[in-house]
């Protein structure tokens, strides 16, 4: 059983066909790129895997479940975590906070162990604190901890939304242009932070860029979209070669 | 010593209260003004967790505070007071001392089941849309009561007052004063241990970015069924005292007014700030009293402080912070956050 498999995925937006037939699996530990000029649908993908919306064929599965009308918090919950191409931090929340919120998925009591303060509440806090500091720690945010999320760098408020991912323990981590809007030695910070977290998590990474530097540096193998459509596959070197991936990019050679 | 500082001061201000009350020290006009301050601290906190920590727009609050005053009325006078609607007591009237608060809960559970009429809508529509569905909900609540004739309609309710005579046959003792600030305590309690837990802060993620919440692990609409049913559960609670505070209630006091005056107390205290919202339930109860003698008029200044407050300071008295992030020596009385998160 693979690890995550997404089969003849489709899905239209009214009449627009935005997904058509994807296909992909990961059997575990795979860094992969999915690349595409824009509006080739890369983030419908994103959003399809992670149940924002469902699509109208095909099906995804993570370790053979399939996610058919999850919702997102649910999908989460099974080991499938992001980040967004806009940072969607919570803003007026601390950094520190803006982690454990994500602890929702597995809170471990209720609504009245809240109100009681009953020991479950406590140990359970206790711990979502404790693994909060832990990744805050983890991703250098420490002298940060405090300080609210609208105030950092762009730059570091990319880091908090690894690190939000981070805590929900995922299986499938999925990065949506964690490079945009970086400049040069960010970029190459980043790109040792991901490899690091990779190595470190044991994860399996799918990132969506649009730095060919990036993903030709970083990804052992492409996928590229092209309205909707899956036009080549293969590791960096042969994606550079594709006569079909080059005019996607730039247009056809005129004779 | 220290983390209980806040429990001791809580405690003295209980004490010098009820004491006074009993003591005859304060008249009974004041006494009423001081009950009125803690319906109005109820309200305007559990408004302030949906419109400042959640970030919707309810203006339908009093509807809420209806449905809990009304069925509290109900149930403790047709089980402690002879009358023309429910026949002979049910029970010996002076168990109601002890009755009484099961049956104000009561009343806040029928609230917050109330408060389903807005929080599924919530799960489809927020913003704007969701203030409309808000303020259809009081709008139903109260011409509901209004049409339901053996409960009085439009004339109103009343026997309450009996009820409290009954509890002041079992010790002459000010009963309302005490049951008041009693909830008024569980109430802000219960509210800031609800928001600093990991589960509370889910709601604040939902004001910050709904999608974001749910796509991180946020059940939302878990959130917000617990949210506004909390809320409303809450303004059922303090509609229950309130009832039996005047004795008597009719539909007209829970129109769009009461749920205005709430709404105003929430954004002068500051959107998401608890100690902001117990400081403006005080300061708006008083200044309303203090205004009296300007009569009709007094709905002209007060509003027009309103605008100037919004103009100058637009994030209300304290704004997503407590009081303790702005006075740091409070924090001696109060104990750090953490301090009192434990103590709490």
């Amino acid at each position: 059983m693979s690890l995550f498999e997404v089969r003849g995925l489709t899905h239209y937006f009214g009449g627009l066909k935005a997904v058509s037939d994807f296909y992909l699996t990961f059997d575990g530990g795979e860094l992969m790129g999915l690349i595409g000029p824009n509006g080739a649908g890369k983030t419908t993908v994103f959003n399809l895997v992670c149940g924002v919306y469902h699509p109208t064929h095909g099906e995804v599965r993570i370790e053979g479940r399939n996610l058919g009308e999850l919702y997102p918090h649910q999908v989460t919950a099974l080991g499938i975590a992001r980040t967004f191409q806009n940072i969607r931090l919570w803003p007026e929340m601390t950094v520190l906070d803006n982690i454990r919120v994500c602890h929702n998925y597995r809170l471990g009591y209720g609504f009245l162990d809240t109100i009681f303060l009953t020991s479950r509440y406590r140990t359970a806090e206790k711990e979502i604190g404790r693994r909060a500091r832990e990744v805050v720690e983890i991703m250098g945010l420490r002298d940060h901890a405090e300080e609210l999320a609208k105030n950092l760098p762009y730059g570091l408020q990319r880091k908090v939304e690894i690190a939000r991912a981070l805590i929900l323990r995922p299986k499938l981590l999925l990065l949506d242009e964690p490079c945009a809007g970086m400049n040069l030695s960010e970029k190459e910070a980043l790109i040792g932070l991901i490899r690091w977290i990779r190595k470190e998590f044991n994860l399996t990474i799918w990132l969506i860029e649009h730095e060919m530097r990036v993903v030709m540096n970083l990804c052992e193998k492409i996928q590229v979209l092209d309205f909707g459509e899956t036009i080549a596959q293969g590791t960096p070197e042969e994606i550079q070669g594709n006569a079909r991936v080059v005019e996607a990019y730039l247009g056809k050679e005129i004779d | 010593m220290r983390r209980y500082r806040l429990t001791i001061l809580v405690g003295l201000f209980f004490v010098l209260v009820v004491g006074l009350s009993w003591a005859g020290t304060l008249s009974s006009y004041f006494q009423l003004v001081l009950m009125f301050v803690g319906v109005n601290i109820m309200m305007s906190s559990s408004l302030n967790l949906v419109n400042g920590y959640m970030g919707e727009f309810s203006c339908g609050h009093a509807g809420f505070m209806a449905v809990g005053a009304y069925t509290a009325s109900l149930v403790s006078v047709w089980c402690f007071t002879a009358g023309s609607v429910f026949g002979p007591n049910l029970l010996p009237p002076a168990w109601a001392a002890v009755l009484f608060p099961l049956i104000l809960l009561f009343g806040s559970l029928v609230a917050a089941i109330a408060g389903l009429l807005v929080a599924i809508p919530s799960f489809r529509t927020r913003g704007d849309y969701l203030a409309i569905i808000t303020l259809a909900v009081n709008y139903i609540v109260k011409s509901a009561i209004e049409n339901i004739q053996p409960i009085g309609g439009a004339r109103g309710f009343m026997g309450m007052g009996r009820v409290v005579n009954g509890m002041k046959e079992v010790a002459d003792i000010p009963w309302m004063m005490i049951w008041t600030w009693l909830f008024v305590f569980l109430t802000v309690l219960l509210i800031k241990r609800f928001v600093s837990s990991t589960y509370g802060k889910g709601i604040i993620a939902i004001r910050e970015d709904e999608i974001a919440a749910e796509i991180m692990g946020v059940n939302t609409r878990r959130a917000k069924m617990v949210a506004f049913m909390l809320s409303s559960g809450l303004a059922g609670l303090a509609g229950g005292l309130f009832a039996h505070i005047l004795g008597y209630i009719n539909p007209g006091s829970f129109g769009i007014m009461k749920s205005t005056e709430a709404l105003v107390m929430v954004y002068l205290g500051g959107m998401g700030s608890l100690s902001g919202s117990v400081l403006s339930a005080i300061l708006f109860t008083l200044l309303l009293e203090i205004l009296r003698p300007l009569q009709l008029y007094k709905w002209v200044v007060v509003p027009f402080i309103l605008i100037l407050l919004m103009l100058f300071r637009t994030e209300g008295l304290l704004g997503h912070r407590e009081l303790t992030d702005i006075f740091p020596s409070f924090k001696r009385i109060f104990g750090s956050k953490e301090e009192v998160h434990v103590a709490l």
